[in-house]
């Protein structure tokens, strides 16, 4: 009797509990909306934080090296011509991509983080609908405020995407990329094969790859696959093929699922490393990108789909992570090709995938208006050109672009020859559950599986994410 | 001693019944003793506890729509779990971890060396023990690096040692190493255990076995197990729950490659930060959860029939 009345004490106070619980998760997210977007705006005394996926001396250092002893020290000058003392602090990161993402979305959603902080394109849609940021207009008010900016009329619509969600702008877009191929000229000296490739077919790829194969200690072909890799599987691998063999991702409001394109792409991958044209290896480990990056300077990989992050960061002679004192010489690229000419999305010969990230606002910034007016400094024309330091960025602002890529013709190549050809990822909410099912498709051919077994894996991963009836097969 | 302490005036209470006002009081204090403790077990362990259970029944999400209205979605998410290939190959793997580095690889390592430590002269022993406790102490993230470095495909020593060079132990062997990592980590806690168990075995019995001729595995068998039985449960269980909820795995394949080292913490993690499904893995927690608890009963159970 005593044991039984000692459960159900047990039970209420359990239930009890849940209640309460209930109410709180219930609550989390609701209450900020209407904040006062005027608050502290006449505030003397400012504290800001900005947010970044960058540190000095580690990941994208230059970012991190501007934003601490350039943009901060600029700004907080103008603010005091102003008479505003405000202190900006730099909350630098140098984490995967996927931390990051988690890093952020933790705090946000205990209404902490920095004031302002960057995201990539396609986490935008899902930070939005969890609140935890909110259109410019609603963080910062007075709507016509943040649509008059004249700094919109620099960045081309298709840039903006990158910060928008359901056609409402959540943060200012910065810059954006392209993917192309790019190689060693100097194994391709070594294997015969010419200074000034552009393969026009999948198979134009492989034949220099068997070229490549006969030079001693190489890796021919490095296309990232697999899980490890992450999102770089999708944009440096996986989606530029696809959108070669005519295909995009989602088209009409249909996730692609397992079509022919799909399976011409997974036949691709085979092809590569069930032939030992690629390092399987390097797809599975934990720090395969980074790993291939080295090996690539070190003159041990041939050919690299990457994005011209590759050029501007990675063999970089001066500040990359991977320096080649002689990239300028040592490295080429070529467009990426579609499976056979003509086959392309849009019929294209050559296509390519762009990304890219913007910066927002933390809804629950103290100091809204004044976070709004580092965006804008941010993104002046003035401080963007500062930001490239002498070096050539695909910046957000058209009226930079023009003045800057000229001087460097691997970027001024992206931005007049890979960018009218490229594609964006859709910035839909679903998008991380199908790419991370496009990437255990491709870890599953490297892993051995058949091209068919893999794409009807993928086919029923895909349907569990976003739903039978928004799914294509054939 | 003898006196017994005096009726206070103006305090009938005290008059009335010495056994219920002491008990009175005694509960009063006790609640007043007890409270921190409580309000902290409350706070750090009954709260999270009642709230992954509640997490585990929503479809909460870490983004997304339903990271801000989340709804109660029932059994759905063990329901799912049920049908969840990669949970059943994370189980399978947990179930692996276990045998191989803690019943079976700390368990032996650490009676062998205790075993052997028994008759060795005191420093020679504390030394043995210092270096192998070392492995004990360290932070397991800085012990997770040198093994990375160790068993690294290009760089490591392993490969050096073995002569095996360019074999990536990380991608093609990721659980052996595991196992490996863990069974050398976890060793000195089992040898520290044993060599105190052993200090209970009567020197007499063991000289009477070596007497009567019985050989090492008999001496081992018939006198010192039978000692150490109860050591050996305790030990096993205390290594085997650490081991299952152990999240080192992470910190040298991070799961990988392609879900082979992905015992169930390490998918816990996986699915709730890199997933961001919160709900679903609030309800595998729970289920690692209602595990140990099997285990811990088992053990338990064996523990008993032996007394």
């Amino acid at each position: 009797m005593r044991r039984i009345s000692r459960l159900s004490r047990l039970a209420v106070l359990g239930s009890a509990t849940v209640v309460l619980l209930t109410g709180c998760l219930g609550s989390s997210g609701d209450g900020s909306g209407d904040q006062d977007s005027n608050r502290n705006a006449d505030a003397k005394k400012v504290e800001l934080t900005i947010g970044s996926n960058s540190v000095k001396g580690g990941k994208s250092s230059a970012g991190a090296t501007f934003t601490e002893d350039v943009l901060i020290p600029k700004f907080v000058e103008a603010q005091k011509a102003k008479g505003v003392d405000v202190t900006v602090k730099f909350q630098g990161d140098g984490s995967d991509d996927e931390v990051y993402k988690q890093k952020l979305a933790l705090s946000l959603s205990n209404k902490a983080g920095p004031d302002l902080f960057s995201l990539d394109g396609i986490w935008v849609g899902e930070f939005a609908q969890a609140g935890y940021i909110k259109p410019l207009t609603d963080t910062v008010g007075d709507a016509a405020k943040v649509n008059d900016w004249d700094g919109w009329k620099q960045i081309p619509e298709s840039v903006q995407q990158l910060g928008s969600f359901d056609g409402k702008r959540y943060g200012v877009p910065g810059g954006t990329d392209g993917r192309v191929l790019f190689f060693n000229k100097k194994l391709f000296q070594r294997a015969g094969l010419p200074a000034d490739w552009q393969p026009k077919s999948w198979d134009e790829i492989i034949s220099a790859a068997q070229a490549l194969k006969k030079v001693p200690g190489v890796t021919p072909v490095q296309i990232n696959a697999g899980t490890a890799m992450g999102e770089a599987t999708a944009m440096q691998g996986v989606l530029p093929l696809l959108v070669g063999t005519g295909a995009t991702i989602n088209s009409d409001g249909k996730w692609l699922g397992n079509t022919p394109q799909l399976r011409q792409v997974l036949d691709f991958y085979k092809t590569i490393y069930g032939s030992g044209l690629g390092d399987p290896v390097l797809q599975r480990e934990a720090k395969g990108r980074d790993k291939s990056f080295a090996e690539f300077a070190a003159n041990k990989i041939g050919i690299l789909l990457e994005s011209d992050y590759f050029w501007r960061s990675v063999v970089e002679p001066k500040e990359g992570v991977a320096k080649m004192a002689d990239r300028d010489t040592a490295v080429g690229y070529a467009l990426i090709p579609a499976g056979k000419p003509g086959a392309g999305v849009k019929g294209q010969d050559f296509v390519s995938m762009s990304g890219g990230g913007a910066t927002a606002i933390n809804p629950n910034t103290k100091f809204p208006q004044q976070a709004w007016e580092l965006l804008q400094f941010m993104n002046s024309a003035e401080m963007v050109k500062a930001s490239l330091n002498g070096a050539a960025k695909i910046t957000q602002r058209t009226d930079v672009n023009t003045e800057v890529l000229a001087g460097d013709p691997m970027l001024n190549f992206v931005a007049t020859k890979v960018l009218p050809i490229t594609q964006f990822r859709p910035g839909l909410a679903e998008y991380p559950k199908i790419s991370a099912a496009l990437q255990q498709a491709t870890a599953d051919v490297v892993g051995g599986k058949s091209a068919d077994a893999a794409a009807k894996s993928y086919q029923a991963a895909v349907e569990a994410a976003a739903g039978k009836d928004k799914v294509t097969s054939s | 001693m003898t006196t017994a302490p005096a009726p206070v005036p103006g305090r009938p209470a005290r008059v009335r019944g010495p056994a219920q006002d002491v008990a009175g009081l005694g509960v009063a204090r006790a609640v007043g003793f007890l409270a921190p403790a409580l309000l902290l077990i409350g706070a750090f362990l009954v709260f999270p506890a009642i709230w992954t259970i509640y997490i585990g029944i929503t479809n909460y999400r870490l983004t997304g729509v339903e990271a801000v209205s989340p709804s109660i979605v029932g059994l759905a998410n063990y329901t799912k779990a049920l049908n969840d290939a990669l949970f059943h190959n994370a189980l399978w793997l947990t179930v692996l971890f276990v045998l191989g580095s803690a019943i079976v690889g700390q368990n032996i390592l650490g009676f062998a060396l205790a075993w052997t430590m028994r008759r060795a002269r005191p420093a020679v022993r504390r030394t043995v023990e210092g270096l192998v406790l070392l492995a004990w102490i360290l932070p397991s993230t800085v012990v997770a690096y040198l093994w990375i470095a160790f068993f690294d495909r290009d760089t490591g020593t392993l490969n050096s040692i073995l002569g095996t060079q360019g074999t990536a132990w990380l991608i093609d062997y990721p659980m052996v190493c595991l196992i490996v990592f863990n069974t050398w980590r976890g060793t000195a806690f089992s040898m520290m255990l044993y060599s105190s168990a052993l200090q209970a075995v009567p020197p007499s019995q063991l000289e009477s076995a070596r007497m009567v001729g019985a050989s090492g595995w008999q001496t081992l068998r018939d006198v010192v197990f039978p000692h150490i039985r109860g050591h050996v449960l305790t030990n096993t269980l205390l290594i085997s729950l650490w081991t299952a909820n152990d999240f080192s795995p992470f910190l040298l394949t991070k799961g990988g490659p392609n879900h082979e080292s992905e015992t169930v913490p390490v998918y816990i993690y996986n699915v709730a930060l890199q997933g961001g499904e919160l709900g679903y893995s609030s309800a595998i927690s729970f289920l690692l959860l209602i595990a140990n608890l099997l285990v811990a009963l088992l053990y338990l159970r064996l523990l008993r029939r032996r007394s």
